[in-house]
């Protein structure tokens, strides 16, 4: 999977190479058109792996249509950032596009697809594995899929972002300041939440991943 | 609380329902009579923790592991995209989503889906033939020994022959005028598509189905109670969407189990003759609402 994905993003790399010179300019090393976008490496890094001490999320290797949706959400401000909503305002439909097919064409970290079989000790474990179902909130890997490695274009991957970005997140559901998921299907369980296990949760999936933990 | 709340007040609404409703419902084994409504208290399975370390603990994760990860460890038996935990909310544990704990205290009982007692060991090989669209493992052998272990220690501490409250999928009163397959396709498009699809295919992660798949060949076959519109109604409307139990309306839920049903799937495994006619005279007919070789759309279902 991995290796595979590599190779088209290397065969892209490399036939995209010599149409540089023609070719609109990169969204994402050079920003868009209007200089009010901002190149996402700036703060997305250069793989557009995150930057976890700042909360950046990595963005590389997200499929291409749950970013044009975060993007148009932060342009029409159905999801708020002071960061991002300018940035996202200021590019075009095309350059959307654009820089969505960009960052899905990357990696995304090895997942070790751990399901509900497994045992579960920790809070963390056990909300992500078995839910609480006294509160409604159902495995998270029932939705995200095992491992948290992200299910259609709806659910993103879980493993591969760091402690930082997942709970803050997770406390912007409980706050009610991100309410961009579809039918609410995320902002009724983080509102369940306690913030022992908001903590627990994304330290857990943070951990699944060598790159993506709280390193 | 609040959910408690909605639970309690379901139940209420519920009794006056159950007076006329499905004398024809092939689950016979059930008693009908609703739960007791000043009781919101349901049968406590025991905790995962509290497995002995031992070889009974490790048969017992072994049965829960086959239950949420079916198609993986019971390969041979399964003949398409789901897992017990689908039907059987958190892992086969919670109230009224027919957990295991309430029903392995009821067997061996009398059903008329066979006509003939069962022992908990073949009640769920009629799983596996009819939910699981697969075959029957043997009932000595090591999946229904885990699968039984799991089952009796969820139960541990639960009378035997006495129906416990939470047992079913709570009834849900057909809508006045009927069901209707329009509303329900806006339903399943507003609510349900954005995880089992457009077309009721489910969504896998990799090679595993994370959302299982509603109709079409990797779903349950035309002989698996969830066929039953009244079924399907009363599963969605306590269990769907997933984590939002209950907050679709009774109509809704009947009209977008409708639709569901509306759609081809595999063949009842106990088809007659190779003929839909006498299949569904034999075994549909009289088992609630169901469209098996009924014709929709210029399509006669069960083909």
């Amino acid at each position: 999977m991995t290796v595979s994905r590599l190779f088209f993003a290397g065969l892209l790399l490399a036939l995209s190479a010599p149409a540089m010179a023609t070719d609109p300019q990169d969204v994402y090393t050079q920003g868009g058109a209007n200089a009010a976008a901002m190149a996402c490496v700036t703060c997305h890094g250069v793989n557009a792996e995150g930057l976890p001490a700042a909360g950046f999320p990595r963005i590389g290797g997200l499929p291409a249509g749950y970013m044009r949706k975060q993007l148009a959400d932060y342009a029409s401000g159905t999801r708020t950032n002071p960061i991002m909503q300018p940035i996202a305002s200021a590019l075009s439909p095309e350059e959307i596009h654009q820089v969505a097919q960009t960052l899905t064409d990357k990696p995304w970290p090895e997942v070790a697809r751990i399901g509900r079989a497994a045992a579960a000790q920790s809070l963390g474990e056990t909300l992500a594995l078995r839910g609480a179902w006294e509160r409604n909130i159902p495995e998270c890997v029932a939705c995200h899929g095992p491992g948290g490695a992200g299910v259609g274009v709806a659910f993103p991957p879980l493993a591969g972002q760091s402690t930082q970005y997942l709970s803050s997140q997770l406390n912007a559901w409980r706050q009610g300041t991100r309410k961009n998921d579809p039918n609410d299907l995320m902002g009724h369980i983080a509102r369940s939440m306690t913030d022992a296990e908001v903590q627990a949760v994304s330290a857990y999936f943070a951990g699944l991943t060598e790159t993506g933990a709280a390193q | 609380m609040k959910t408690h709340m909605s639970a309690l007040l379901l139940i209420t609404l519920a009794i006056p329902v159950y007076a006329h409703s499905t004398s024809m419902e092939d689950q016979s084994q059930l008693i009908t009579a609703a739960p007791d409504p000043a009781s919101n208290r349901y049968f406590q399975p025991p905790q995962e923790s509290e497995l002995p370390d031992n070889a009974f603990g490790k048969l017992i994760q072994e049965g829960r592991a086959l239950f949420v990860d079916t198609k993986n460890r019971a390969p041979d038996y399964v003949g398409n995209g789901l897992a017990c935990a689908n039907c059987h909310l958190e892992q086969g544990r919670k109230a009224n989503s027919a957990p295991l704990w309430a029903a392995y205290t009821m067997y061996p009982a009398y059903r008329k889906k066979n006509n003939k007692v069962n022992s908990y060991a073949e009640r769920l090989q009629g799983c596996f033939v009819y939910s699981m669209n697969g075959k029957a493992p043997a009932a000595d052998g090591p999946i229904i020994a885990a699968l039984t272990a799991y089952s009796y220690w969820l139960a541990t501490g639960a009378p035997t022959g006495q129906e416990l409250a939470g047992r079913a999928y709570p009834n849900v009163p057909e809508p006045e005028g009927g069901y209707d397959l329009v509303k329900g396709e806006q339903v399943y498009t507003a609510q349900c598509a954005i995880c089992h699809g457009a077309n009721g295919e489910g969504q896998k992660s990799d090679q595993d189905y994370v959302f299982p798949p509603l109709w079409g060949a990797d779903s349950f076959n035309w002989g698996a109670g969830m066929h039953r519109i009244n079924t399907a109604a009363a599963f969605i409307k306590e269990n769907m969407p997933l984590g939002k139990g209950g907050t679709l309306s009774d109509e809704d839920a009947w009209h977008v189990a409708a639709f569901m049903n509306s759609h081809e799937r595999p063949q009842d495994p106990r088809l007659v003759d190779g003929s839909v006619e006498k299949t569904r005279i034999k075994y549909h007919a009289n088992d609630g609402v169901n469209l098996y070789g009924q014709t929709i759309n210029g399509q006669t279902l069960g083909q």
